[in-house]
């Protein structure tokens, strides 16, 4: 059949663009994921109230020796252009695995565009980085070595070549992996290092003891009314989930409640087109670090699905009364700040995820999450081998 | 490609997705017009935006909720690269069809960057019999050719002047309309009128144009006690007869369906406003809901948009493949099975694989 004669679009590239994207979906899927992930691990008990087993990759079980090797390479601060960054720095064993930046600090001074997550019960997340941009400890272990606004090195090898000129380092890589000195490579030292913070978890706080040891006492009046309201009318259980026999706060999703999105929403179809065009990588750890736009983006940065902009993951509660200031961009200082910010139902944008809206609580009702918040501190928190 | 992490290409992939296939309760069509085989022909593409029941509480106040079930679809049209040739608004707008609610509609919709190709649904049209939307809006019914395309828009969700006459007052016969299971309630029709100028419409469109019907309601029967019903639709059905290829379009249903009558391929959009349950399911009770359905996965009352989504569909060579892309819950293919002659939901058609509905409330 005849048609008109032109065409404002090139039909093909449509098509295509089509296909690629329905293969995209079918292939790269969040669910998919997860059950090949779930073949790849075993279970170790955590042995702390309040506390799920450990997931740990089959290829990289738990050691002793390991989990030193990788405790005193968290520590390096050779691993850094200038010598002075290691992964403690932004990860305080002393102060609950955070450094209390809104952005934290690089070599030189240099800051990025997002908050240090604690480390604290990281082994429990099925994705890392607050865009959920990497699996597993392992592989975020590597990323910030190389971030010239973290450590800055120029390649892994400037590490390599460190370990492997270090007697003690090759003494410990052959205790632990059985390898000479030349074959220590870069996955070695994630593997180290990721089964280092494997052993970084808090549990029995009073909540668990409330909830898990049925200790009555262990919560005050007031949190107890909080953990109601979080189970109930603040609809914090939907996303930071508490289970019937353990605890671990989240969802394993991402979701968008407008914080900092207001930056880029306005323009949001210029800074898309001008991703698409640009030459960088727009997924790059760089990128999303140096970018404030890219940061901005969120979990699409990573999934292109537009369900994900300005989506983050949801974190952990644990010791949260510890771990401020708050949210991806660390913009908020309190508690009593991220509460009010549930209230009034996320920062209005057209990404908004479902189930934030506004809550309607009374102040009395806001002291009482703050309250229950601060029952989730743990009595002694983890801290490096000795 | 690195493990959890994107090459520049396949950001592109990803912002090509968003930006062409993205986001809502609308379908993105793409259309090849040239029919079966491989000749010449010139695709496009619409989006489909449905049943945002914008509700109206006091003052300048409307329900949240539905508010921003519509920007999130207006937003992300207008974040498609490329930007589809016009979006088909499905009908439902207004919840009880005032003219705030209304007017409010239009102030959002006026933030779409491409015309809007308007079908009126039952809320927006028995407070005052569509007169305000005629006014302010579009016709009721009315034609238009796009790229070789033959599209028809009916109003389906007229009914009996006895009925209409039943009532004492507009907002009374209003709110008997827009209640669901009503036994108060009247089934749809076309009407005669509109079916003569239907007739009239398609008599110089030959057999072979691919004709694109959007209607509010189902033009078929699915279960009368909750209106997915339309009185006369086997007459629109015998006009529609001639022709190689008819893709009905329709919204009202909030849920995922489709059908195949004869030459006739029916597809129902979802809602940006919240999901209807299958009747089967809710009533266990006789209806029509077509054999190859298979229901979509129940929903999670926390989630806003759980239920509600958007959908795209490719008409490459004349045959349709919807993809529903629900948010926050599995995304559904349903593709036309040449062997079968009718659309099968590509992924859970086999009864192993189907996801079991929600039986009790």
């Amino acid at each position: 059949m005849k048609v008109s004669l032109f065409s404002r679009i090139d039909s093909k590239f449509l098509g295509y663009i089509f296909l690629i994207f329905i293969f995209y979906c079918i292939s790269c899927g969040p669910k998919e994921k997860k059950d090949t992930d779930l073949t790849e691990l075993t279970y170790i008990p955590s042995g702390i109230l309040g506390l799920p087993d450990i997931p740990v990759p089959k290829n990289n079980p738990q050691s002793s020796d390991k989990v030193s090797l990788g405790a005193k390479l968290y520590s390096d601060k050779r691993f850094s252009l200038d010598g002075t960054v290691s992964c403690a720095t932004c990860h305080k064993p002393e102060q609950a695995f955070v450094d209390k930046l809104k952005v934290s600090k690089g070599i030189k001074n240099l800051t990025g565009t997002r908050n240090a997550p604690t480390v604290l019960n990281a082994a429990y997340y099925r994705t890392q980085f607050w865009d959920g941009r990497r699996n597993d400890l392992e592989a975020q272990s590597k990323d910030p070595l190389l971030n010239p606004v973290e450590h800055g090195l120029s390649s892994h090898d400037d590490l390599i070549k460190i370990v492997r000129s270090d007697p003690d380092y090759t003494s410990k890589f052959k205790t632990v992996f059985g390898i000479d000195p030349d074959s220590i490579g870069i996955d070695h030292v994630a593997m180290a290092i990721a089964s280092f913070e494997r052993t970084i978890i808090s549990g029995n706080s009073p909540f668990d003891r409330y909830r898990f040891g049925k200790e009555e006492k262990a919560l005050s009046e007031s949190a107890i009314r909080g953990l109601n309201l979080y189970m109930g009318k603040a609809r914090c259980q939907d996303c930071h989930m508490i289970g019937e026999t353990y605890a671990i706060f989240i969802d394993d999703k991402f979701h968008n409640l407008g914080v900092g999105f207001k930056r880029i929403q306005p323009k949001l179809e210029e800074i898309l087109q001008k991703k698409s065009e640009s030459k960088n990588n727009p997924t790059s750890d760089e990128e999303i670090l140096t970018n404030i736009e890219s940061s901005e983006l969120g979990r699409f940065a990573v999934t292109g699905v537009s369900e994900d902009l300005g989506a983050f993951k949801t974190p952990g509660l644990r010791n949260i009364a510890l771990t401020s200031p708050y949210m991806h961009d660390g913009s908020l200082t309190s508690l009593e700040q991220v509460i009010d910010l549930y209230d009034r139902g996320g920062e209005s944008n057209p990404f908004l995820s479902s189930g934030i809206r506004p809550l309607r609580l009374s102040g009395q009702e806001k002291a009482d999450l703050v309250s229950f918040l601060k029952s989730l501190t743990s009595p002694v928190l983890p801290n490096m081998p000795k | 490609m690195e493990e959890g992490k994107l090459s520049r290409k396949d950001f592109l992939r990803g912002a090509g997705g968003l930006l062409a296939a993205s986001i809502v309760p609308m379908s993105l069509v793409e259309i090849a017009c040239g029919g079966r085989g491989k000749g010449t022909h010139e695709k496009f593409t619409f989006a489909f935006i449905s049943d945002p029941h914008l509700t109206h509480i006091k003052g300048t106040n409307f329900v949240r909720n539905f508010d921003s079930g519509l920007n999130k679809a207006i937003e992300t049209v207008n974040l498609m690269f490329p930007r589809p040739d016009f979006v088909v608004f499905g009908g439902d707008l207004a919840q009880l069809g005032k003219r705030e609610e209304l007017d409010h509609g239009m102030e959002l919709l006026s933030k779409l960057k491409v015309p809007v190709k308007f079908v009126i649904g039952e809320h927006d049209y028995y407070l005052d019999l569509g007169k305000y939307w005629q006014d302010k809006i579009s016709k009721l019914n009315y034609s238009f050719d796009h790229k070789g395309v033959h599209f028809v828009v009916l109003n389906s969700i007229l009914t009996y002047d006895t009925w209409i006459n039943r009532w004492k007052t507009p907002e009374e016969r209003m709110n008997e309309m827009a209640r669901l299971d009503n036994p108060n309630g009247s089934p749809f029709m076309v009407g005669d009128d509109q079916i003569s100028w239907l007739k009239k419409d398609l008599e110089n469109i030959k057999s072979g144009t691919p004709l694109v019907v959007l209607s509010h309601s189902p033009l078929y029967k699915i279960y009368k006690p909750w209106n997915f019903w339309t009185d006369d639709a086997e007459k629109i059905q015998s006009i529609l007869d001639r022709f190689d290829n008819v893709t009905v379009f329709h919204g009202h249903v909030h849920q995922v369906l489709y059908n195949q009558i004869k030459n006739i391929s029916f597809y129902a959009l979802m809602s940006t406003a919240w999901p209807w349950p299958y009747p089967e399911s809710y009533t266990q009770s006789p209806h029509y809901i077509p054999k190859m359905t298979v229901f979509m996965n129940r929903q999670d009352p926390f989630h806003e948009r759980d239920g509600t989504g958007w959908a795209f569909v490719n008409m490459d060579n004349a045959r349709e493949e919807m993809h529903y892309k629900l948010w926050e819950n599995k995304d559904r293919i349903v593709k036309y099975d040449e062997s079968a002659g009718h659309p099968v939901d590509s992924t859970y058609q086999k009864p192993e694989s189907r996801i079991l509905p929600q039986t009790h409330y």
